[in-house]
Parts: C-alpha cells; sequence; structure tokens
C-alpha cells in the first residue's frame, strides 16, 4: 500500500488534546463538508475548516499550525450551527489559536493576532473597550500605520468615537479573571498533553 | 417594566446613536432599562479566540451584576449576547462547566438570571399588540431589510426565534408599518472584527450583503448588532473605491425606525449619526 493512515500512537494526541482542551471529539467527524461550504471566509482561507479538522485527526501538527485558516476564522459559527454531528466547530478553532500562542507557533497571517492582542489590552487596562486607543495600537503594531485613517475624523465629527476611555470599578475583578484564566490555560496544556501521551500507549 | 441593562463598550462609542435609540424607544414605550452599575467589556470575539474559559469568567461576572435590578439583563449588541447567553446556558446546563466558570470568576453563578435581546423583550414581554398601540407614525412604505448577522442566533442553544429563519426583526417592524422584504443575506456574516485586521475580506463579505438587500428592493437595512452597523454603514465608501460599486444603502438600528415610529424625533434617535445617510429617505417617507 503505497499510503497508510496510522490512527494510533503519536498520531491521535493532537486530537487528544483538542479534546481535553475543548470537550470536542473530533472522531466525530466524517468529512461532509457541510462546515466548509457554509464558511463565509473561504474565499481568503487556504484550508477551510474541513481539511482543518482532518489534519486534527491525522495528528498533522506541524501542517496544522502552518494553516491561515483559524485565524481567518470570523467566530460566525455557521459551521457550529450546521455540522450535522454537533461538533462545535467554531470551539475548535478558538482552541487551535490557543493551542498556537501556548506553543508559540509562528502565525502564518500575523494581523488578527495583532487585532486579538491590543483589542484585550485594552480591556485588561481600562476594564472597557477604548475603540480609539486600540486601533491607535492596532496601527503600531502592525505597521499599517495610515489603516483605516481616513474613517477616524469622520467618525470624530460624527461623534462616534469617545476622546477619553471609560473606566470600570470592577476592572480589578476583570483583570483578576484574566490572570487566573491564564494560569489554568498553562495548566490545562499540561495535563493534556500529558493524558495524551497515556492514551496514545506510551 | 424594568431589566438591567447591559449596554457594553461599542454602544458608549461607535454605536452611540444605538444606545441613544433604545432609550429613547424604551421611555416611549414605559421599559425600564437600567444600566448596571461598573459593568466591564465582555470581550466580544478575541475572548474566546484566545481562550474560551476567560470568556466565560467575564460573563459570570457581568450576568453577577444584575442583582438587586432584574434577573433579566437587556442587551442590544449581538456579540455582548452572544457571550452572556452562551455560558448562561452552558452553566445552566452543564454542573461541571458551571464549578469551573465559578471558580475562575469567583462568583456563584444565580439560575435564574436570563440574558435577553431587546428584540426577543420587546417581541414576547412588550408584545407586538401593545406596541402596534404606540405607533403615531407607521413606517408605511418602508421597504425594510432586516439583517441579523451571526450572533443573534448562532449557537442555536441562545436563539430567541428560529435560527436559520428568524422572523423576529421582520414581526415587530411589520407591527409598526413597514414592509419588509424577504432577502438571500439577512444571516450572512459582515467579517465582523475583522474589519480592522482583514479590511478587504469585510469589504467583500459586506458588498455581498448589501447587494443582496438591494436586489430585493430594499431602501434601508435595520441592524440589530453595532458591528454589523458599523460595517455596513461605514465600508460603503471603501466598497465604491476599492470595488467600484455604489450602494449608497442606509443601514440603521431597529431601535431607530422603531423609536421614529412611536414618535421620537431624528436627533432623539440620533439619525443624522449614518455615514450613509437614511435622512433624505426618511424625509421622503415623510418619516422626518
Amino acid at each position: 500500500m503505497k499510503y497508510q493512515i496510522r490512527l494510533s500512537g503519536d498520531e491521535i494526541r493532537l486530537m487528544q488534546e483538542v479534546k481535553a482542551r475543548s470537550g470536542v471529539d473530533l472522531a466525530k467527524c466524517y468529512q461532509c463538508g457541510e462546515c466548509t461550504a457554509g464558511c463565509p471566509m473561504t474565499p481568503e482561507m487556504d484550508a477551510g475548516p474541513t481539511k482543518t479538522l482532518r489534519l486534527i485527526q491525522l495528528g498533522m501538527e506541524e501542517a496544522l499550525f502552518d494553516l491561515n485558516t483559524p485565524w481567518l476564522c470570523a467566530s460566525c459559527e455557521t459551521c457550529t450551527a450546521r455540522c450535522p454531528n454537533d461538533i462545535d466547530i467554531a470551539l475548535v478553532m478558538d482552541v487551535v489559536r490557543q493551542m498556537a500562542r501556548l506553543k508559540g507557533k509562528k502565525i502564518p497571517v500575523k494581523e488578527p493576532r495583532i487585532f486579538q492582542d491590543v483589542f484585550l489590552k485594552s480591556v485588561e487596562n481600562n476594564g472597557r473597550l477604548f475603540e480609539p486607543g486600540m486601533i491607535a495600537f492596532y496601527n503600531l503594531r502592525s505597521g499599517d500605520l495610515f489603516h483605516d485613517v481616513g474613517l477616524g475624523p469622520k467618525m470624530l465629527l460624527k461623534g462616534k468615537l469617545p476622546l477619553l476611555p471609560h473606566t470600570s470599578k470592577n476592572r480589578e475583578k476583570l483583570r483578576e479573571i484574566f490572570r487566573k484564566a491564564e494560569a489554568l490555560e498553562k495548566e490545562a496544556g499540561k495535563k493534556a498533553s500529558e493524558e495524551a501521551h497515556d492514551e496514545s500507549g506510551h | 417594566m424594568t431589566y438591567a441593562y447591559y449596554p457594553g463598550c461599542s454602544l458608549k462609542g461607535t454605536a452611540i446613536d444605538y444606545h441613544t435609540s433604545a432609550l429613547a424607544l424604551a421611555e416611549r414605550l414605559g421599559i425600564e432599562l437600567k444600566e448596571m452599575e461598573d459593568w466591564v467589556c465582555c470581550g466580544a470575539s478575541p475572548i474566546h479566540q484566545r481562550n474560551p474559559a476567560l470568556a466565560s469568567g467575564v460573563a459570570n461576572l457581568l450576568l453577577s451584576l444584575s442583582e438587586g435590578i432584574s434577573k433579566d439583563v437587556a442587551v442590544l449588541c449581538a456579540a455582548c449576547y452572544h457571550n452572556m447567553k452562551k455560558a448562561e446556558v452552558e452553566m445552566r446546563e452543564d454542573g461541571k462547566k458551571r464549578n469551573e466558570v465559578e471558580e475562575l470568576s469567583g462568583i456563584p453563578f444565580n439560575p435564574e438570571v436570563r440574558t435577553r435581546h431587546f428584540l426577543d423583550i420587546l417581541d414576547k414581554d412588550y408584545g407586538l399588540n401593545a406596541l402596534k398601540e404606540k405607533v403615531v407614525k407607521p413606517l408605511s412604505e418602508l421597504r425594510v431589510a432586516c439583517y441579523y448577522g451571526c450572533l443573534l442566533s448562532r449557537p442555536p442553544e441562545i436563539a430567541f426565534d428560529d435560527p436559520e429563519q428568524p422572523m423576529i426583526m421582520e414581526r415587530i417592524l411589520e407591527a409598526a408599518g413597514a414592509e419588509t422584504v424577504s432577502w438571500s443575506h439577512r444571516l450572512e456574516c459582515c467579517g465582523a472584527s475583522h474589519a480592522v485586521p482583514l479590511t478587504d475580506a469585510v469589504l467583500r463579505l459586506v458588498n455581498d450583503v448589501l447587494a443582496s438587500a438591494r436586489d430585493a428592493g430594499a431602501d434601508i437595512i435595520a441592524c440589530a448588532c453595532p458591528l454589523c452597523q458599523a460595517n455596513l454603514d461605514m465600508r460603503q465608501e471603501g466598497i465604491r473605491a476599492k470595488l467600484g460599486v455604489a450602494h449608497n444603502l442606509p443601514a440603521v438600528y431597529f431601535t431607530q425606525l422603531l423609536g421614529i415610529a412611536c414618535g421620537a424625533t431624528g436627533k432623539q434617535v440620533m439619525i443624522e449619526k449614518g455615514m450613509v445617510s437614511a435622512v433624505p429617505l426618511l424625509r421622503a417617507k415623510n418619516l422626518l
């Protein structure tokens, strides 16, 4: 046989780790393609959700983290709503992004990750999102200094941009949840890889 | 009728017109939207894209702020609604998940709390007959495309109407005298916050949505989400520049149209805030 798919040992570790983090069992995916058919971002994606799930099933970690697909997912959840096997595909995309970050993987499309970072930084700093500050940091970090710069003055004129950040008395509480969640996700990573290691027969 | 109101960040900034028009409408209907104190950002999509558990933890904090006001939390933003409702439903149905979220947030979950979108409140609590009685300026001859986008009805567990074929916005606007159109892209994604990092993709998606509404004969699009409205309205100039298509189709909040129908002035619903102005159209229909 020219090609052989092995689904034992090391190959199932990736699927086990995704399951430990998301609760989603990707062995249920029979590759019908419904998720990709409904995905609004497929024209920009390299693989689309169906193939992404296949790479996880096959334990192809390197190929998985090379994809732009999880980073282009807009979280519209059309895939999740339509999956005939009730797989929460959008959650899997979240978890792949999370795993890539925790494993320090190089991300093939940097802009969505920068946006995620500056958005959440603004929330952590102020308790509430400060839209103008967030966009300024985005432009600095992405190097696209004049991105959407034409929209800013128009929005200001319309009174659609606040000039100062709003804050909240619950900002510290919010930060505490951020810190705790960060500690927990690292712990979960260790546990997941240990469990996957045990179950894959080592 | 008093609700614990969670505006969320956009409604105090780019979507100030959504916030203001909803309050103007609520006042006219006798619904009290009492803003919860010291609320924080729900984190929208970036928070669960980074860490799904973090999103639930923050949502539980937000739900707890309703205490002392009402067990029903009124929400207007689709992303806020999505994050809070999803966490609420998961915690109510899954004891293990509930323990995890309570542990992470350090806050007990109150299973009585319900996240309610304002559309759902109007439809189920207030009722269309009562709404009809408040209409003083019917939206007659206004052909409206009701745009749901993604997060009001996905995942299906959080939907307050049929998740694949919701009609709630049509029902409500028709009660106010509008004519609604049948169109293909009412639940298609506008690209949401990808507007910043992946602008070209969003221009493509928004162009498709606008073209679909236009082809169906709509005069105007009604939105129930600040990001949908921002993309549909503010990206029309980019679409004209990059894709060479001039839509000139106003996209406003459903609360602005309902507010006007219930007697609010254009200023009271901040109708002038749109980049593609709805004012000429509404004047032509004698609504302003």
